[in-house]
């Protein structure tokens, strides 16, 4: 049986006007993969969605807004399961705390939790210069 | 951002047509809906029926608007939304805080009721 086996690996300025050339990089990947049996749509606004909210994230609490800084995103599907890293310049913070949807009417503060609800596991490490959000999802 | 605002008399219509409403637009829906609530129009119907993505920031500026209304004696509702846009507000549980509408004509005729 084919299997798909991906690696995308890409570099963009720290600015939300990326946002979107990165969620729609999630979206293609979702309609090319070779087996999948899911719902493709879903899966293709998931992954557009999960790229979308981990590179805000970097962008406005671990980069600070600092538009000469870059982000590092890092795609790869080994065994049908996917592995997503986001890495950033910040401080950290404890991400589990994030983890419940919080009160309806809060202005911020889903993102994190919309993506603990997409992929199977989340974690938030630090790295040399900064921190990496990684993430993985079973798309058997 | 994309943004028509057309005041309909009991409520005034914002159509977003934008294919996302995300990070990089949402602070430009929040402010013009601020500027709007400074002009005293507290009754407003967001139209997103060309939108096809919404994100957290997305879900956070409407919910900024429909507090924003609310205090100020006033009502936010949606109308339009796509079906995995509608999913979002089920995810996060914002379905039961907005009213949503099929479309437009719906949600502008209850302001009138």
């Amino acid at each position: 049986m084919n299997t798909d086996r991906i690696a995308v690996d890409i570099k963009v300025p720290n600015q939300t006007r990326y946002l979107c050339l990165i969620g729609h990089i999630g979206e293609n990947i979702a309609r090319t993969l070779r087996n999948y049996g899911g719902d493709r749509e879903k899966l293709a606004y998931d992954l557009n969605l999960v790229l979308t909210e981990a590179m805000t994230n970097a962008i406005e609490h671990a980069n600070v807004g600092d538009p000469a800084k870059e982000i590092h995103i890092e795609i790869s599907i080994v065994k049908q399961k996917l592995f997503i890293k986001v890495f950033d310049y910040g401080q950290g913070f404890d991400i589990k705390q994030y983890f419940h949807p919080g009160h309806p009417l809060q202005d911020h503060g889903r993102g994190i939790y919309l993506m603990s609800r997409i992929m199977d596991h989340l974690d938030y490490q630090p790295t040399e210069y900064g921190h990496v959000l990684e993430m993985s999802k079973n798309l058997q | 951002m994309n943004l028509q605002i057309d005041d309909k008399g009991a409520a005034v219509l914002l159509v977003v047509n934008e294919e996302r409403l995300d990070a990089h637009n949402s602070g430009d829906l929040k402010n013009q809906m601020l500027k709007l609530f400074e002009e005293g129009k507290n009754n407003l119907v967001v139209d997103l029926q060309a939108v096809r993505f919404v994100d957290s920031s997305g879900l956070g500026a409407l919910v900024s608007g429909f507090k924003n209304a609310s205090s100020r004696n006033g009502n936010l509702k949606l109308a339009g939304l796509q079906l995995q846009v509608k999913s979002m507000f089920e995810l996060t549980r914002l379905h039961r805080v907005f009213e949503i509408y099929t479309d437009t004509s719906e949600a502008l005729a209850s302001f009138q009721q």
